[in-house]
């Protein structure tokens, strides 16, 4: 499984991407490879406060539908709308082309509560 | 998934790095990498689909005084040889205790194709409605099952069973030689798709299935199975069908012979006249959600009914589903909401089979 150096990751397989104030976020190679191929994305209100941890937004595989988990708390500014018609952009990129939602974030602390890349591989060969 | 029975290809599955996962009893391929693309694959290519947890039983009886024939919805007396029939196995009260496919093999012999989940209670069931003079065994332990579905499924078969299969018409068999020994091929399958189901020796299923690959049939798994029988708008045992359905319930009449006696035929003949409380519907979502089985189906902010299957079409791009509502709502046409957990989603009712491909019942 792949896993990109520099973000930060939860234990539910969701990826943040800090850049000063703004983030983007989306889910882990681990976690496409899971849920099959992704067949709908839900775009997160704009403007929504989320908390770190809460849900920001659903998506569907042929597989089963998931809640998505916010790695940190900040307000929803952007959904990739890429995704509306190509939600297999995330089983094919879900680093970079898969992106979900960027926030305006309000603590990078935060990331203290957050696996780095090395963790979270540690994290995933405890899982296999 | 330790105690769940193997087909004879375990592990050449397991080689193909194919998702395993538990069904009907056995471990099974749900995938070999992606659901869509092995959906994709049967109706453009070709496919092969290991089915061998598929039920088969044998039975051989005096047509002239057939026990067979009202033990079951299935004509048995009336279907040609070389000819096989879809029915169902059913209750006094008419619920279905199991959908199959009966072959007529010889004038006294058939074979009926069942579901893995109901194999042993489906032989018991007509084992105890035969007369004292059948003959009736379970040949499930013995037999592979393979289905070779798609418009190339023809390409790909010619190549090992002969240019004889193309004699073949839909819902039709015959016995071909194959890897040494005669074998049961039947135009027939689950997919809407043209398409073959092969019926083999234990021995000979890997062979077989390395035969099928290298003249280019694609593996598929259960995954693409199920969107592929939901996009013909075919009924799945467990979801469509279940012993609280009656096929008439099923919007299955077409497929039961009324002029003939069988167990259940008054309780159908019952709603038949008088109608039913619910009644099968396929439906499109408005967009690419995916409605799931036992999500409420809503109008007007009250319950209607019930989903009792749903997949997202990559053919049609948008989620589609079967299931039960008040008759009056499974009309064409009908607007009703699908509870998703999430919100809702908007469906309207259509007339299955949700896709129709030219490859089903094509000449060859």
């Amino acid at each position: 499984m792949n896993v990109t150096e520099g973000y930060f990751y939860t234990k539910e397989h969701e990826w943040v991407k800090i850049d000063g104030k703004k983030a983007k976020i989306g889910i882990t190679d681990y976690a496409q490879h899971k849920l099959g191929d992704i067949t709908f994305c839900e775009p997160p209100e704009k403007g929504f406060n989320v908390k770190q941890f809460g849900v920001i937004t659903g998506i569907e595989s042929v597989k089963a539908a998931s809640d998505i988990y916010s790695p940190v708390s900040g307000k929803v500014i952007g959904f990739n709308g890429e995704l509306e018609d190509n939600p297999g952009l995330i089983n094919s990129s879900p680093f970079e082309k898969g992106w979900i939602a960027e926030l305006e974030i309000s603590d990078a602390s935060e990331t203290k509560n957050l696996l780095d890349a090395a963790a979270y591989k540690k994290y995933l060969e405890g899982l296999e | 998934m330790a105690d769940d029975k193997k087909t004879p290809l375990f592990d050449e599955h397991v080689r193909l790095n194919a998702l395993m996962a538990p069904f009907a009893g056995y471990c099974m391929p749900i995938h070999y990498g992606s659901i869509i693309e092995e959906t994709k694959i049967t109706r453009t290519g070709c496919s092969i689909f290991d089915i061998s947890h598929m039920g088969e039983i044998i039975v051989k009886e005096n047509p002239e005084n057939c026990s067979l024939d009202m033990a079951i919805t299935v004509p048995v007396t009336k279907i040609k040889e070389g000819s096989c029939k879809y029915g169902f196995l059913l209750n006094e009260n008419g619920t279905v205790i199991d959908d199959l496919i009966v072959y007529r093999i010889k004038s006294d012999e058939w074979m009926i194709v069942v579901n893995a989940s109901n194999e042993s209670r489906d032989y018991e069931t007509i084992k105890s409605r035969l007369s004292s003079s059948a003959f009736i065994e379970n040949i499930s332990a013995g037999v592979a099952k393979f289905d070779v579905q798609g418009p190339k499924a023809y390409d790909v078969m010619k190549k090992i069973a002969g240019t004889g299969l193309a004699e073949l018409k839909y819902f039709t068999f015959k016995k071909f030689p194959l890897l040494g020994e005669d074998r049961i091929i039947s135009r027939t399958g689950y997919t809407g798709e043209l398409g073959f189901e092969v019926y083999l020796d234990n021995k000979n299923a890997l062979a077989f299935w390395n035969e099928a690959i290298k003249n280019g049939a694609a593996p598929a798994g259960l995954g693409s199975r199920d969107i592929l029988r939901s996009e013909a708008g075919l009924p799945l045992y467990g979801d469509e069908l279940t012993e609280e359905i009656t096929p008439v319930e099923a919007g299955m009449e077409k497929f039961i012979d009324f002029e003939k006696e069988f167990t259940g035929k008054a309780a159908l003949v019952k709603q038949k006249d008088g109608g039913v409380e619910k009644k099968l519907c396929g439906f499109k979502i408005d967009g690419r959600r995916t409605p799931r089985h036992s999500s409420s189906i809503v109008k007007n902010g009250s319950a209607i009914g019930t989903v009792s299957s749903g997949v997202f079409s990559p053919h049609l791009n948008c989620g589609i589903g079967m299931g039960y509502v008040k008759p009056q709502s499974a009309e064409i046409g009908t607007v009703f909401e699908i509870d998703l957990g999430r919100g809702t989603a908007s469906a309207t009712v259509v007339q299955m089979p949700f896709l129709k491909s030219e490859s089903i019942r094509m000449k060859l």
